[in-house]
C-alpha cells in the first residue's frame, strides 16, 4: 500500500500536467461559445477570439523553442508572417477549385505550415550554429529579413495561373485586364476571405498542444531537454546536436506559419510591416510570463495579455502604462519564493483545517527546498585535499 | 575489497594488458598522442592501451593532464597530434556522437547530469540510440511508440537496480544527493551499451563507505557488463585496489605505467606526488 499510493500519486501528477492545457483550452472554448450563444460577449472581444487563439498557438510553438530547446529566439513573428501571407495566397488561388471554406482554410493552413517550416529549416541551418546571445541576435535579424522580403513581393493571379515578381510594381507582371492582385508590395493583402473562425482556431490550438505535449513526452523531446540542461553531456551519449535543434526549431516555425494563417484570415487587409519585431516580443513576452516550458502558462498568459490591453481602453492615456506595470507584478511574483510557496502553504493549512489536528504540515513544503546546499560543495573542495594526503599516505605505506 | 591479483604481460605496441586478454585486441590504443593550448602541449606522447576487460587506471598530480586525456579520447578536443584506435578503428574522422554509438562512454568530474529531467528520463536519454521510432510515431502515439518505451521503461529499472536506485526514478536528477548523482552518471553512461566506460574521479565527494562501495560496483559493473573501463581517481585506496593496469600523468607526460605494486614502487611517481626526497630535506632542515 505505501508504494502504491505514491505511485499513484506520481501518475496523477505526470497525467495532471499532460492534461493540464487541453482541459484549460476545452473549458475555455465551451466557456465562451455559450457566452457567446447567449450574446453575453461584447462586440471587441467576439473580434479578439480568433487573435487570441493565433497568439495562443504561437506561444506554445514559442515556448518549445525557447522553454524546452532553452534557445532564445526573437523572430517568431517572422514565421507568423511567412505563413500568414503563404496562407492567404493559397486561399485565394485556391477559391475556385476549392469551393468549401472549411476544406480551403484547413488546405491553406497545411501550406503555411510547411512554407514557414521551410523557411524555419533553411535559417535553422545557419542561425543553430550559434549560441545563447548570438542565437537571439541572428534570429531577430532574420525576422526582419522575411519582413522586408515580403514587404517587396508582388503576387498576382489571372487565368493563365500566378505571377511572381520582386521588387517590381503589379504592371510588371503582365497580367490580363480582369487579374487579381493577391500581394501588393507595401500594401500587403487586401480583401482578404474571412475564412477563419473561433472553432478553427480552438482546433488548431488542440492540434498545437497534441504535437507539443507529445513531442516533449517521447524521445525526441527527452533529446531536445537534455541538449537544453548540458549539451556535452548529451553529446557524449550520443545526441546529434543540430539534429534535434533543428527538430525543435522547424517544428516550432511550422506550427507559427498556421497560426499566422489563421491570425491573416480574420482580418480584411494584412500588411507584412505587421509582423515586426514587437510582435515578436510579445509572443517571447507571453512565453516567460507563462513560464518557460510550462504549455498551460503560455496559454493563460497569451490569453489574458491580448484581452488585458483592450479591457483597459477606458483607461486610454494610462493603458499602456498599466499594461507595463501588471508584466512587473507579474514577473515579481511569479519569481518570489514566497508567493512560490503560497500553494503549498495553502494546502497544509487546509489539509490541518481538514484533519483537525495540529500535526505537521506535511512534506509538501519541503518540496522546494534544495537538497544539495552549498556546504557540500564546500565539503567535495576539502575532500579534494585530504585525498591528495592521503595519496602520500599510501604511496609511503607501501 | 582485496587487490585483484593481475599479471601484466607486455602488448606488442605500447602497453602492459591482463594477461586473460593477452591474445585480443585492445578495445582501446592511443599512439604518441598530444595536444598544444596555445603552445603549451597539455598533454605529449600518450601512449597507452586497454584491453577489452582491463580496468585501468590513470593517475597524476592535479593540472596533471588526466582530464585533458579523456577529453582527447571522446573527441570534445581535436587531437594535435597522434592516433586514437577504438576497438581497430581509426577515430580521427569521428566526433563525440558517433564514438558514443560505436561504444564508448563516459562520466564528468563536475557531474553533468540532465538537472531538470526525472532520474528514468536520464537514463532513457543514455539509451537514446536503442529506442528505435520516429518522430513522427513518437506524436502520433503509434504502436511502435508504445512498444519501444514500454521496452525502455523496463531497461531503465534494470539499469537503476544495479546500483540499487530504482526508488528514485521520478525524483529529478538535480535534486538527487551528491553520491547518488555520481551513480546516475555512470548508468547513464552504461545505457548507451558501451565497449569502453570512462569515468572521471567516480569517487570525489563521496565518503569511505561510499567509495567501498563504489568498488565493488565497479567491479561488479565490469564482470556484469564484459567491459573495459578507465577510470581518473585520487584516492588512491580505490585506484590500487581495483585497478589492474595503472598509468601515472604529469605535467602532461606518462611517467610510469605497470601494476598497482610498481607504481608504488616508482621513485619517479613518488617524487612527482611528493617532491624530491633531497630538496624536502633541505626545506627540514631550513625550517629548523
Amino acid at each position: 500500500m505505501s508504494v502504491v499510493v505514491p505511485k499513484l500519486q506520481q501518475l496523477a501528477r505526470k497525467n495532471l500536467r499532460t492534461f493540464l492545457p487541453y482541459a484549460v483550452v476545452i473549458v475555455a472554448f465551451v466557456v465562451v461559445s455559450v457566452l457567446a450563444n447567449g450574446g453575453n460577449i461584447s462586440a471587441t472581444l467576439r473580434g479578439q477570439l480568433v487573435p487570441i487563439c493565433a497568439y495562443v498557438v504561437l506561444a506554445v510553438s514559442l515556448n518549445l523553442t525557447v522553454g524546452v530547446l532553452g534557445e532564445l529566439s526573437l523572430g517568431h513573428a517572422g514565421f507568423m508572417s511567412v505563413g500568414a501571407f503563404s496562407g492567404v495566397t493559397a486561399c485565394i488561388a485556391l477559391s475556385d477549385t476549392i469551393p468549401s471554406q472549411g476544406l480551403r482554410l484547413v488546405v491553406g493552413m497545411i501550406i503555411a505550415a510547411i512554407c514557414a517550416g521551410i523557411a524555419g529549416f533553411l535559417i535553422g541551418i545557419p542561425v543553430l550554429r550559434l549560441r545563447g546571445d548570438y542565437l537571439a541576435i541572428v534570429t531577430l535579424a532574420f525576422g526582419e529579413i522575411i519582413k522586408n522580403v515580403i514587404n517587396c513581393l508582388t503576387i498576382g493571379k489571372d487565368s493563365n495561373g500566378l505571377h511572381f515578381g520582386f521588387l517590381t510594381t503589379v504592371q510588371d507582371l503582365g497580367m490580363e485586364a480582369d487579374a487579381r492582385v493577391i500581394i501588393n508590395g507595401p500594401i500587403g493583402i487586401s480583401n482578404i476571405p474571412r475564412l477563419s473562425t473561433f472553432t478553427a482556431g480552438f482546433i488548431l490550438i488542440l492540434v498545437t498542444l497534441f504535437i507539443v505535449i507529445n513531442l516533449v513526452n517521447s524521445k525526441s523531446g527527452r533529446a531536445i531537454m537534455a541538449l537544453r540542461d548540458n549539451r556535452i553531456a548529451a553529446e557524449s551519449v550520443g545526441i546529434p546536436v543540430t539534429r534535434y535543434k533543428l527538430m525543435a526549431f522547424v517544428t516550432s516555425a511550422t506550427l507559427a506559419g498556421a497560426a499566422g494563417a489563421l491570425y491573416a484570415m480574420n482580418f480584411s487587409t494584412i500588411v507584412a510591416t505587421k509582423f515586426n519585431f514587437n510582435t515578436s516580443i510579445l509572443i517571447l513576452v507571453y512565453v516567460v510570463l507563462g513560464g518557460l516550458g510550462n504549455i498551460t502558462g503560455s496559454i493563460i498568459a497569451a490569453t489574458v495579455l491580448t484581452v488585458l490591453p483592450e479591457m483597459l481602453r477606458e483607461f486610454n492615456d494610462y493603458r499602456m502604462l498599466i499594461y507595463a506595470i501588471v508584466l512587473i507584478l507579474v514577473m515579481l511574483a511569479t519569481n518570489n519564493a514566497s508567493v512560490k510557496a503560497l500553494p503549498a502553504q495553502a494546502k497544509a493549512w487546509f489539509s490541518r483545517v481538514v484533519t483537525g489536528s495540529s500535526g505537521s504540515p506535511g512534506g509538501d513544503a519541503s518540496i522546494e527546498a534544495d537538497p544539495r546546499p552549498d556546504a557540500t560543495v564546500v565539503d567535495h573542495d576539502n575532500q579534494d585535499a585530504d585525498e591528495q594526503d592521503d595519496v602520500s599516505e599510501v604511496i609511503l605505506d607501501v | 575489497m582485496s587487490k585483484t591479483e593481475t599479471k601484466l604481460v607486455p602488448q606488442p605496441t605500447t602497453n602492459l594488458i591482463p594477461e586473460r586478454d593477452a591474445d585480443k585486441q585492445p578495445i582501446l590504443e592511443a599512439l604518441n598522442l598530444g595536444i598544444d593550448f596555445g603552445g603549451l602541449a597539455a598533454v605529449d606522447d600518450f601512449d597507452f592501451a586497454v584491453s577489452p576487460t582491463e580496468i585501468a587506471g590513470l593517475i597524476g598530480p592535479n593540472g596533471a593532464g588526466k582530464t585533458t586525456v579523456f577529453n582527447l579520447l571522446t573527441k570534445v578536443y581535436q587531437p594535435s597530434r597522434g592516433t586514437i584506435l577504438f576497438d581497430g578503428q581509426d577515430t580521427l574522422s569521428m566526433n563525440s556522437v558517433q564514438l558514443s554509438r560505436a561504444g564508448m562512454a563516459r562520466t564528468f568530474q563536475n557531474i553533468r547530469l540532465f538537472d531538470n529531467l526525472s532520474v528514468a528520463d536520464n537514463v532513457k536519454v543514455g539509451l537514446h540510440n536503442h529506442i528505435n521510432y520516429s518522430m513522427a510515431s513518437g506524436v502520433l502515439r503509434l504502436p511502435s511508440y508504445w512498444k519501444a518505451e514500454r521496452a525502455a521503461n523496463e531497461r531503465v529499472r534494470e539499469l537503476l537496480s544495479i546500483f540499487g536506485m530504482e526508488h528514485l526514478e521520478q525524483a529529478q536528477a538535480g535534486s538527487l544527493p551528491y553520491g547518488a548523482q555520481r551513480r546516475l552518471e555512470i548508468i547513464r553512461a552504461l545505457a548507451t551499451n558501451p565497449k569502453l566506460l570512462l569515468l572521471d574521479e567516480p569517487a570525489a565527494g563521496m565518503n569511505p563507505s561510499e567509495t567501498a562501495e563504489l568498488m565493488d560496483n565497479i567491479v561488479k559493473v565490469r564482470d556484469m557488463f564484459q567491459i573495459a573501463i578507465v577510470l581518473i581517481e585520487h584516492d588512491m585506496s580505490l585506484v590500487m585496489g581495483i585497478c589492474e593496469g595503472i598509468c601515472v600523468l604529469n605535467f602532461g607526460k606518462i611517467i610510469a605505467k605497470g601494476t598497482p605494486s610498481d607504481i608504488q614502487n616508482n621513485t619517479q611517481v613518488i617524487e612527482a606526488y611528493l617532491g624530491r626526497r633531497a630538496e624536502e630535506g633541505r626545506h627540514d632542515a631550513e625550517g629548523e
